[in-house]
């Protein structure tokens, strides 16, 4: 295996509920998930199978009072996030992992001028703390939107979210995410509330930054060709559970788990050749969530053990694992 | 193109929608949302439109379905003009022509049981008695794969996929032979989409409807239409049918969409054109560019572009394209 320095994240086994009227949410179920440093990760699922809690649980933003984690780890550079302090959950916050949403119009607060917001960032991140003078400010802003292709950045600066379009103002976040040094991104699904052209366009802008700076990204997506052209590893995630584990040549040329076959079936191909009839069935529910595997119902090739115990990750090989006791068989 | 063929069961001419937003010093501000378009659909096909968004093609759609009533122009449906908006129409162009959204959530009375959405259609299309409702109810929830059990649930508790479901049983339930769809999957995962749009072309074959069909998701059209539209600020860019319009995209826009799908097979990727890559964004239909609307992001951009809007050239059979690329070579030839 690996040595510990390279692993910059690491999930252990992460438990997440929400406490709603009628008892607990049972959303994530043993989540593991690994980032090594310089790596891009891609997280791809359906909606609502908790892509997303997963990364607000990185950061700890997830709804205070709401949620419990009854067990699990997330180590950060060997350090267990859910153990931090309130200070150092802040340093974490603000100087190691950044995080770019979904949707940009509800991520920039719509009464501050664009200034204000990526000031504040910069102001808050340590790399400028000890001279927070104005100018430096304005001129690290600059520099933020110049790198993300943001014409007359200057000008921007004064500007309000409403006076700019989507594409812009998912580029003004990306480029509050890197206005100072970090060591991780994460992207949750950066383009989908965007065209197919811009989508494309934030795609390669955050390439291109992945690869100057040689941080590591999370890209979190539901569209299975983004996560080919985008990352090095891609996780598949179907409610609350990691499913498959592989490098995109590998995961595309030879998927095991039957979630995974099912979905890459599902995606409409520009070469034709029509649609595969889908994934019968629906999510389960997560307030009484089937004992064992959570796939078995909606799976064709179910046997008894798949309602006793949830499938562990085997290891096909390297670096592709798979949850999933076919792979026993 | 021009010459009239009676195979046509919707053809759009020189349509036209602008919506006025104010006033300045030199007149009335318009958002040219479409700015003359022409289109036909053959009896059973499907015809996709594509576009980003702003680009028009939903108030295609709602000018189709009589949401709006056109600026200017004509909808010629089965050869009558439906170019005025819905109230003003004959009770059997509504009945022949119905629509199913993009949101199924906010398309469906939530407040209203199943039966009483399904009920509609019914009540006003046909001199069914009441007591013969449920069966037909029944029949049309059969159709696409729900149980009868639904007629009781509200939308709130049920899923997305079976919303989108139910709205596609109230379109079919008063019998239409054209139905618009309008983004009908674009807020549904893949898995459900797949079994959503297998249930459409199911339809479609056994109840020879033509589908309008709009879109942003190319690679999901190239399964599903049978000729592809392009639109971009108001205008067709390009039409084909939806093999060429994959192997030989002729429009530069066109191009630049197709480089800027995702792709997971190598098949699909020797499709996609290298060169376009996908700069600016598109513009605002209240203050479109003059002559070409797409020249400020074409990477061929010409001197003509910037001044003359160009002709649609039939460049060969069926493949329509708007661009002055092309026109040159027309007049070569």
């Amino acid at each position: 295996m690996k040595t510990k320095e390279n692993i910059l994240l690491d999930i252990k086994d992460l438990h997440v509920w929400y406490r709603v009227y009628s008892g607990y949410l049972k959303v994530l179920n043993g989540v593991h998930l690994m980032v090594r440093e310089g790596e891009r990760v891609g997280l791809v699922g359906e909606a609502g199978c908790g892509k997303t809690t997963t990364m607000k649980s990185i950061l700890q933003i997830l709804p205070p009072g709401d949620f419990h984690i009854p067990q699990g780890q997330i180590f950060y550079k060997g350090q267990d996030v859910l153990k931090m302090s309130f200070k150092e959950l802040q340093s974490l916050r603000s100087r190691e992992i950044a995080m770019i949403f979904q949707d940009p119009t509800a991520a920039l607060n719509s009464v501050f001028i664009i200034g204000t917001q990526i000031g504040d960032v910069i102001k808050y991140s340590s790399a400028f703390a000890e001279n927070e003078h104005k100018e430096t400010i304005k001129e690290q802003s600059v520099k933020a939107l110049k790198e993300v292709y943001l014409p007359d950045p200057e000008r921007m600066l004064i500007n309000y979210p409403f006076q700019l379009s989507g594409g812009m103002k998912q580029r003004v976040c990306i480029a509050m995410a890197i206005s100072s040094p970090r060591n991780l991104l994460i992207a949750d699904e950066p383009g989908t509330s965007l065209d197919v052209t811009i989508q494309d366009q934030i795609h390669r802008l955050l390439n291109e930054i992945v690869e100057k700076r040689k941080t590591s990204i999370i890209l979190i997506t539901h569209s299975l060709g983004v996560a080919k052209e985008m990352t090095d590893r891609i996780y598949v995630m179907y409610a609350g559970t990691i499913v498959e584990t592989a490098t995109p040549e590998v995961l595309f040329k030879n998927p095991v788990h039957p979630y995974t076959k099912g979905l890459l079936a599902s995606v409409p191909k520009i070469s034709g050749g029509g649609i595969a009839r889908g994934i019968p069935g629906k999510l389960p529910s997560y307030l009484h969530p089937p004992s064992g595997c959570r796939f078995q119902l909606r799976c064709e090739q179910e046997s008894p053990i798949c309602s006793e115990k949830s499938p562990p990750l085997f290891e096909i090989e390297k670096d592709h694992l798979v949850a999933c006791y076919l792979t026993q068989r | 193109m021009k010459q009239a063929t009676n195979n046509e069961i919707l053809k759009i001419e020189k349509l036209k929608k602008y919506f006025h937003i104010g006033k300045d010093k030199k007149g009335p501000i318009y958002v040219r949302a479409v700015d003359g378009v022409a289109l036909n659909i053959k009896y059973g096909e499907t015809l996709g439109l594509v576009g980003e968004s702003g680009s028009g093609k939903s108030t295609i759609a709602y000018t189709v379905v009589g949401m709006y009533r056109p600026t200017s122009g004509q909808i010629m449906f089965k050869g009558k003009n439906i170019g005025v908006e819905a109230s003003r129409r004959s009770l059997f162009s509504k009945k022949e022509i119905q629509i199913v959204f993009q949101d199924p959530g906010s398309s469906l009375n939530p407040r209203q049981t199943i039966e009483q959405i399904l009920a509609l259609p019914f009540r006003i299309h046909t001199q069914m008695p009441k007591r013969q409702f449920r069966k037909k109810m029944v029949e049309l929830l059969e159709k696409v794969e729900l149980s009868p059990d639904y007629l009781y649930k509200s939308p709130p508790s049920i899923g997305g996929g079976e919303k989108q479901m139910v709205a596609i049983a109230r379109a079919i339930a008063s019998n239409p032979s054209l139905i618009v769809l309008d983004e009908p999957t674009s807020a549904l995962d893949v898995s459900v989409q797949a079994k959503i749009i297998n249930k459409l072309i199911d339809l479609q074959k056994e109840m020879n409807l033509s589908y309008l069909f709009i879109t942003h998701d190319l690679s999901l059209m190239r399964n599903v239409a049978n000729r592809i539209a392009i639109m971009y600020l108001g205008k067709i860019c390009e039409v084909a049918d939806s093999v060429t319009f994959f192997e030989k995209p002729l429009h530069p826009y066109t191009q630049m969409l197709i480089s800027s799908v995702p792709v997971i097979t190598e098949e699909e990727k020797k499709l996609k054109p290298k060169k376009v890559i996908s700069i600016g964004e598109i513009p605002s239909p209240v203050n479109i560019p003059p002559g070409c609307s797409f020249h400020l992001r074409c990477p061929y951009k010409m001197s003509i572009c910037s001044k003359v809007d160009p002709e649609m050239i039939e460049f060969s059979p069926g493949h329509i394209v708007r661009c002055h690329l092309f026109a040159k070579l027309e007049n070569k030839k």
